[in-house]
């Protein structure tokens, strides 16, 4: 087995941070899963692919635009027309995607290189990406499991809410380094854990 | 400005990129028409008030709308997929793979 290298392993640098008198806003952490997988789906294919995603992986979408769901080490959801995101701990999702999707459903592309997933968790999560990304974080407008696709500045960002005030931001592998960097700068004031 | 997106709802403009005039017809591939290969390049209607465009979310979807702003108060009165309100393609084409 190879071994994961992480694009942030240079800058990281564990422990508590920033602005701590009244304790831990957020925790931040690389996910490092084993797989991130993109697949798409062909016109009018939209539900055949959350089927199979649903065979694979046990989860099941709610059709609507970014719906998504998340457990037993797994999370998938929709961020575009036809597009999901589907991540896990098993490093072959991709090559289990490509025997059960057939080819008139859709494709599969593995970003597990392409891809960093940093999990911004916490009291303050919620805050601190309102800071950067000008999208509604509040849970009625963000449900838990659903996921959205935007950008901060020139990086894109595919961001799932994996919990009440957990969030998993995936962001292309040659800007992670930056972006941990205006996260960490983000969370300064409200005091932050790295792991 | 915002605009709202069919798929992500409501985003800031910095999402998006202006993708020029939805009024263009494109002539055909073959033709050799020069009045009308200069009207689709170069001719446009410039109105003050509702106006066809296509804008790209592209940080977001990335699918292209075709959006009708009011270019006097930059209120936004419709909202579509470009694929869904554009011309549509024929059956045929569409077998052949072929764009158009």
């Amino acid at each position: 087995m190879v071994d994961q290298l992480s694009p942030l392993e240079p800058v990281l640098r564990t422990g508590r941070h920033g602005h701590l008198a009244d304790g831990v806003g957020v925790r931040l952490a690389e996910t490092q899963p084993g797989s991130i997988v993109q697949l798409a789906a062909w016109p009018g294919e939209e539900k055949a692919l959350i089927r199979t995603i649903k065979q694979v992986t046990g989860l099941a979408l709610p059709d609507g635009a970014g719906g998504g769901a998340c457990g037993n080490g797994k999370a998938a959801f929709g961020f575009a027309p036809g597009r999901f995101m589907v991540i896990g701990e098993d490093e072959n999702i991709a090559g289990v995607f490509a025997g059960k999707l057939s080819q008139k459903t859709g494709t599969v592309t593995d970003l597990s290189h392409g891809r960093t997933g940093i999990r911004v968790s916490g009291a303050r999560a919620e805050w601190v990406l309102a800071k950067l990304f000008a999208i509604d974080f509040a849970l009625p407008a963000f449900p838990v499991g659903s996921g959205l696709s935007t950008v901060h500045h020139d990086i894109f960002a595919q961001i799932q809410r994996s919990g009440a005030d957990q969030f998993d931001v995936y962001v292309f592998r040659s800007f992670a380094r930056a972006f941990w960097h205006t996260l960490r700068l983000a969370s300064e004031e409200v005091g932050y854990e790295v792991r | 400005m915002i605009i709202t997106c069919p798929y992500c709802g409501p985003r800031d403009l910095s999402e998006f990129a202006y993708q020029g005039d939805g009024n263009r017809k494109r002539p055909d591939q073959a033709s050799t028409n020069q009045k009308a290969w200069n009207a689709y390049v170069y001719d446009r209607l410039n109105p003050a008030g509702e106006h066809n465009e296509i804008w790209q979310h592209a940080g977001g979807c990335r699918r292209h709308l075709a959006v009708t702003r009011n270019t006097l108060t930059h209120a936004i009165s419709k909202v579509a997929f470009a694929a869904a309100a554009g011309p549509k393609r024929s059956a045929a084409r569409r077998k052949q793979g072929k764009a158009g």
